[in-house]
């Protein structure tokens, strides 16, 4: 490339190597938080703050979901820096978040100085030992020389194929060592093939099976959003006409609206994709992997069906659910290919099944979630209003717990990349730095936070990094008093034994406004819709407490080792 | 359900630091016992091979090698039955050196079982033995009787049947 030839060779510290690295992959954002072994690094970064944001937050934990929030907005790499021991141990939970919902991250941890490596020397962890597990790749630089291969190798892997996190630990002696710089981007790892090779005439048998089906459906999952395959997607299902439902890291792939679009499967999904999911008779699994959250009892999940499975992750195939067609490769490619191979057709008939199910749930569960009898606010009214302010633009970064399932049941989408939630590791704390991530990474969307009063409390320090970074996020707590979805399991499963679920609240307000935040709390009905548009008019960061009823429950429901045929609606 | 077998796992790996952590772990995180484990140069400059042995179902197996190969240095795993493979596993036994005296049969059945006499001296005698997993346990079972001072087996190591073409898979992967 013309622009490489340019690149002499320059004579750099390790540390500002780390830099020119980052900026050669396109890098502008960093969350992170200084120490002792990383402080090469950012004495660098004090040189080159035009070109590279650091963003300070108040934890490292909070450093690694901002970092994700950024890449699952954008799907970007989010990068992160942080000093060693309890600083890379911080990093430990976010790690494990972005390993297993596939968010591709880049860590960058300062060590001792490699002679003293071993020694439990001050603030020494073995953080490649600790972080192997929830890493896609790790590695640790003793040499000066190592920096710019090590980080393309990274990136390149961070980011290809079914992307995930990697940890780099550089030693405190190799950031001040210089060297002669030069950076080549990576392309290819002998040993690792990110996307799988498709054989042949599975993408033939793959539209055989759909265009004999009589009753298809297609669950997708993030690989649609992650494979960037949106419009393909959207094609192959319009054109074959099948519905389709979304796991939970699969929404907003496409709109809520879509007539095909028939809803979340899961635990707290919705009925029809559910119960239907045990009639259909091709099941067509598009980029996701067939969690124990979806498919429940996996004795009797989809057993009458005939399996496809679109994967860029061989592991991922036969793993849980056998598929009897596996099409393997990036979905973007595969479902490009499968499209010509289609017949176009409708399932009319099939469809309305799903549409009478959803009477069902309407009249049983989502009347009394939207429109409600009793005075207390629920959750899903709270959702209904943040649809209607934003024209259901907003990107919706949810904590974990009820309101997070009631976030995803109720939001509308009409933009991917819109639901942004920890869907496999389930980690409370996750939203409110990932809000902020998120909005940093695109300053023109609207992010609104989804937080229960229990998940708030685990990161709630990263109002600090709101306040300092002046990023106009929408934190919304629904606050019931209680931690919620354990509570709702105490109830059913438990004999009402609340055994330390109650929670006892500070003033929200006031510490939001402790943090310069405009703040408000609604507690009655008929402030809900004024104070929802205050806040998305508003130009700055804002909080909005809710009080929401103490002992609402989430359904439907399918109970632990129960089959997804066996949904409750009460 | 399929029945548990012993498989002979092959891994092909780049040399790397802290690989052997993670794929451990794949076996650590599903409570698979590693019978054995060896690791060694390969046919191959700068590959590391890296036979293991577990007893699992296929099923298992299947699922566990497409984790391992997920990893990014594995080159390539494969998985064999006892049938598949020409293996050898080693052990050797130190034993009092009054025994040849007190029970020189012993002698005989070194020769017997093609074990080999590694080293005598006053208080004690070594006897390696390399041979299939049954052999040396029959050898064990026999000098047990007398009395083991110490007994250690090493790690399987396997050539398989099949080509396992890993010089052409790493020129396609260069190309
Ligand atoms: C870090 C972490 N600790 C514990 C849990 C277990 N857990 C799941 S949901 C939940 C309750 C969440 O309560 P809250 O944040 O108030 O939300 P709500 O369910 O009330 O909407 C808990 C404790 C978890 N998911 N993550």
């Amino acid at each position: 490339m013309a622009n490489q030839k340019n690149i002499k060779t320059q004579r750099l510290s390790g540390a500002e190597a780390i830099i020119k690295c980052l900026l050669a992959e396109g890098v502008d954002t960093i969350f992170g938080y200084p120490g002792g072994a990383i402080m090469p690094l950012y004495d660098k970064l004090y040189g080159y703050q035009n070109e590279l944001k650091h963003v300070l937050t108040r934890h490292e934990q909070g450093a690694t979901h901002a970092a994700q929030g950024y890449a699952r907005i954008s799907n970007k790499v989010g990068v992160v820096t942080a000093t060693s021991g309890p600083g890379a141990t911080n990093l430990v939970t976010g790690l494990a978040d972005a390993q297993i919902d596939s968010t591709p991250m880049v860590c960058i941890t300062g060590q001792v100085a490699s002679h003293l490596l071993g020694t439990d020397a001050f603030q020494e962890t073995d953080i490649v030992g600790i972080s192997t597990p929830v890493t896609k790749w790790n590695h640790q630089i003793t040499k000066a020389e190592d920096i710019p291969s090590v980080l393309a190798k990274a990136f390149y892997i961070a980011k290809s194929g079914r992307p995930g996190p990697v940890l780099i630990d550089i030693t405190k002696d190799a950031q001040f060592e210089e060297f002669d710089f030069l950076y080549k981007k990576c392309n290819h790892i002998r040993s690792y093939v990110p996307v799988p090779e498709t054989k042949s005439g599975s993408v033939k048998a793959a539209a055989e099976l759909i265009n004999n089906a009589k009753k298809p459906l297609i669950v997708w999952g993030q690989g649609v959003i992650l494979g960037e395959a949106e419009a393909e997607f959207k094609a192959v299902i319009e054109k074959a006409g099948i519905p389709s439902a979304w796991t939970i890291l699969g929404a907003s792939a496409l709109e809520t609206s879509h007539n095909l679009n028939v809803g979340m499967v899961g635990m707290h999904g919705n009925y029809a994709p559910n119960k239907l999911t045990n009639e259909c008779d091709v099941l067509i699994a598009v980029g996701m992997r067939f969690d124990d959250r979806v498919t429940g009892d996996l004795s009797r999940y989809a057993k009458q069906a005939k399996v496809i499975h679109f994967e860029i992750d061989s592991a991922e195939v036969n793993k849980n659910v056998k598929a009897d067609v596996a099409v393997l490769g990036n979905v973007k490619d595969t479902l490009t290919q499968l499209l010509p191979e289609l017949r176009a057709t409708n399932h009319d008939a099939w469809l309305q099944e799903f549409k009478d199910l959803y009477q069902i749930e309407l009249e049983k569960v989502i009347n009394d979630d939207l429109k409600p009898k009793v005075a207390e606010i629920t959750m899903a009214e709270v959702i209904e209003q943040i649809n209607i302010q934003t024209n259901a633009k907003a990107a919706i970064v949810s904590d974990v717990g009820q309101h997070q399932m009631v976030a995803c049941r109720y939001a509308k989408f009409k933009e991917t990349k819109s639901n942004i939630t920890s869907g496999g590791l389930g980690t409370m704390g996750f939203a409110l730095p990932a809000a902020i991530g998120a909005k940093i990474a695109e300053p023109n969307r609207e992010v609104v936070a989804i937080i229960g009063d229990g998940g708030y409390q685990m990161t709630i320090q990263e109002l600090g990094t709101i306040f300092q970074t002046k990023t106009p996020v929408k934190i919304v707590v629904l606050n019931n008093e209680f931690l919620g979805m354990v509570r709702q399991w105490q109830q059913l499963f438990f004999d009402k034994r609340y055994a330390s679920t109650e929670m006892v609240n500070p003033n929200f307000v006031k510490i939001a406004e402790g943090y310069s935040i405009e703040a408000k709390k609604v507690v009655k009905r008929e402030d809900l819709a004024q104070a929802v548009e205050d806040m998305i008019k508003s130009k700055n960061a804002y909080f909005l407490e809710v009080m929401v009823g103490k002992e609402n429950n989430v359904f439907p429901m399918i109970p632990t080792g129960a089959s997804v045929s066996e949904i409750r609606l009460e | 359900m399929s029945k548990e077998i012993t498989y002979t796992v092959s891994i092909y790996t780049e040399n790397n630091i802290g690989l052997l952590n993670r794929v451990s772990a794949i076996f650590q995180r599903r409570h698979i016992n590693i019978e054995s484990i060896n690791s060694s140069i390969s046919e191959i400059e700068n590959v590391t091979k890296w036979t293991i042995l577990v007893i699992v179902t296929e099923e298992q197996m299947k699922k566990v090698i497409g984790q391992i190969e997920k990893q990014v240095e594995v080159i390539r795993a494969y998985y064999h039955t006892d049938d598949e493979i020409i293996y050898q596993e080693s052990c050797l036994f130190k034993m009092k050196s009054d025994l040849l005296f007190e029970a020189p049969q012993i002698q005989n059945l070194i020769k017997d079982h093609n074990a080999r006499l590694v080293t005598v001296n006053k208080d004690f005698f070594v006897i390696e033995k390399s041979g299939r997993t049954e052999e040396i346990e029959t050898l064990y079972q026999t000098l047990k009787t007398y009395g083991i001072s110490q007994f250690t087996r090493a790690g399987r190591i396997a050539v398989s049947k099949e080509r396992m073409e890993i010089s052409k898979l790493l020129s396609l992967f260069n190309a």
